[in-house]
């Protein structure tokens, strides 16, 4: 009997100047958590080219962040939606997506956020959903506020959306920042500026207006590439 | 083969407000409670000067005790599918540390990952990812255990982590059924991380 074949192709690596340096001076977090040893190279074997193919955890109304527990969350109503592909430009169905992010007033949550902007009983941030068949998904949540967080003097973090990926390897894990066009806030902020000049436009959603829910809700476009195999797409194109 | 490739979206930090959004109940459940065999696996997540990080979340994934994956691209992932032996094995796990840095997950210790063509086999190892306020990508490192010390002596991985840095990959039996792993963020006895 021959043994089975255990060589997956592995994922291409990032280009460089696609993600943030660890170290990255003007973020002081990482002057603690950063480590400073160069890292061993780990090629990609059979456990990075597999990964959690979860659907688990998501129940239904995850996707809308606006219904509270006593009513609607206060503040701009949201469609944040997009497509989740590998860098082959192949789409990811089935894909968990999760984000968290602050209320209207930019304020979590969180017990550790005493920041003094009024929380909404009726917000608490999460949301989580699974892409597709074409890897689109699609949240309705409320536009967040910006806030000061005191890394610096008058430091103010740009209205963003945490956004967590999976993709089907663990090589392809990806978690990362939405952010909102034009913000006047991105010259001032170090974890925005962290990633290379050329890749910051990538965090940054553009507004659809095609994609607005009519007298309701406006709408933000945020399309997520993650790793690919640098294959071309042999499955026929479906849109 | 490489046609056009698309760009890659950038990496950004969980921050220090994750719980809102990654934790799941059941996240630390690689196996349910119960489980035959099942064993704890923890430690606690220091920065630079030694302090508890306390707002992290360590993900785990790993083969299941035969050594497979239940997951398309392992070609064994048939007998995967069959494994009632394993009911509830999820593989994968997800662990926020708590107000004193640790963070634990149940699991079933993996199986030795069979060699192939030119490649070695590989000692029953756990991929780990790390995310924190402060680390603007995730770091990724390796479970070992001490338990299986003639597989780690010929693992690939571990042959190319330098010996006197070694150890910070393997897992310390902490009594029965337990295994302490801490990871040291940075500066003295940083846990050795992995480029993937």
């Amino acid at each position: 009997m021959t043994p089975p074949v255990l060589h997956p192709p592995g994922y291409l690596p990032a280009p460089d100047g696609t993600h943030p340096p660890l170290e990255s001076p003007g973020y002081r977090s990482t002057g603690l958590r950063a480590p400073q040893q160069q890292p061993v190279v780990l090629p990609d074997r059979l456990t990075e080219v597999t990964g959690p193919l979860l659907t688990g955890p998501v129940r239904p109304g995850d996707d809308d962040l606006t219904i509270g527990e006593h009513g609607e969350a206060q503040g701009q109503r949201i469609v944040v939606f997009g497509r989740v592909l590998d860098s082959d430009g192949r789409p990811l169905p089935g894909t968990l997506v999760e984000i968290w992010q602050a209320n209207a007033a930019g304020r979590y949550a969180h017990r550790w956020d005493n920041w003094p902007a009024p929380l909404d009983p009726n917000f608490t941030g999460g949301g989580r959903v699974i892409t597709d068949k074409l890897g689109n998904y699609s949240f309705t949540t409320i536009k967040p506020g910006a806030y000061p967080w005191g890394n610096h003097h008058n430091a103010w973090r740009p209205a963003h959306i945490h956004f967590s990926l999976f993709g089907r390897a663990f090589t392809q894990r990806l978690v990362t920042q939405m952010y909102f066009p034009d913000d006047p806030l991105f010259g001032q902020d170090p974890i925005f500026n962290s990633v290379p000049e050329q890749a910051r436009h990538r965090l940054v959603s553009t507004f659809d207006l095609d994609a607005t829910r009519p007298e309701w809700a406006l709408a933000f476009r945020f399309d997520i590439v993650l790793r690919g195999r640098g294959q071309t797409p042999f499955e026929e194109p479906h849109a | 083969m490489s046609a056009t490739q698309l760009d890659l979206t950038p990496s950004q930090t969980v921050g220090p407000y994750l719980s809102l959004g990654l934790p799941w109940p059941d996240g630390p459940d690689v196996v349910p409670e119960g489980t035959p065999g099942a064993v704890v696996i923890g430690g606690t997540v220091y920065d630079g000067q030694g302090a508890p990080v306390v707002d992290a979340v360590i993900e785990t994934w790993q083969a299941d005790p035969a050594g497979r994956f239940d997951h398309p691209d392992d070609p064994r992932r048939a007998a995967a599918r069959e494994g009632s032996e394993y009911p509830g094995f999820r593989a994968f796990g997800r662990a926020p540390t708590d107000d004193e840095g640790h963070w634990s997950v149940r699991t079933l210790l993996p199986g030795p990952l069979p060699g192939f063509g030119d490649d070695p086999a590989q000692a029953p190892h756990i991929d780990v990812s790390v995310f924190a306020r402060g680390l603007l990508d995730r770091v990724v490192t390796r479970i070992y255990f001490p338990d299986f010390a003639e597989a780690n002596a010929t693992d690939p991985v571990l042959a190319a982590v330098p010996g006197e840095r070694r150890h910070t990959l393997l897992a310390e039996p902490d009594g029965a059924g337990r295994y302490r792993f801490d990871i040291r963020l940075r500066g003295d006895g940083e846990t050795v991380f992995l480029q993937i």
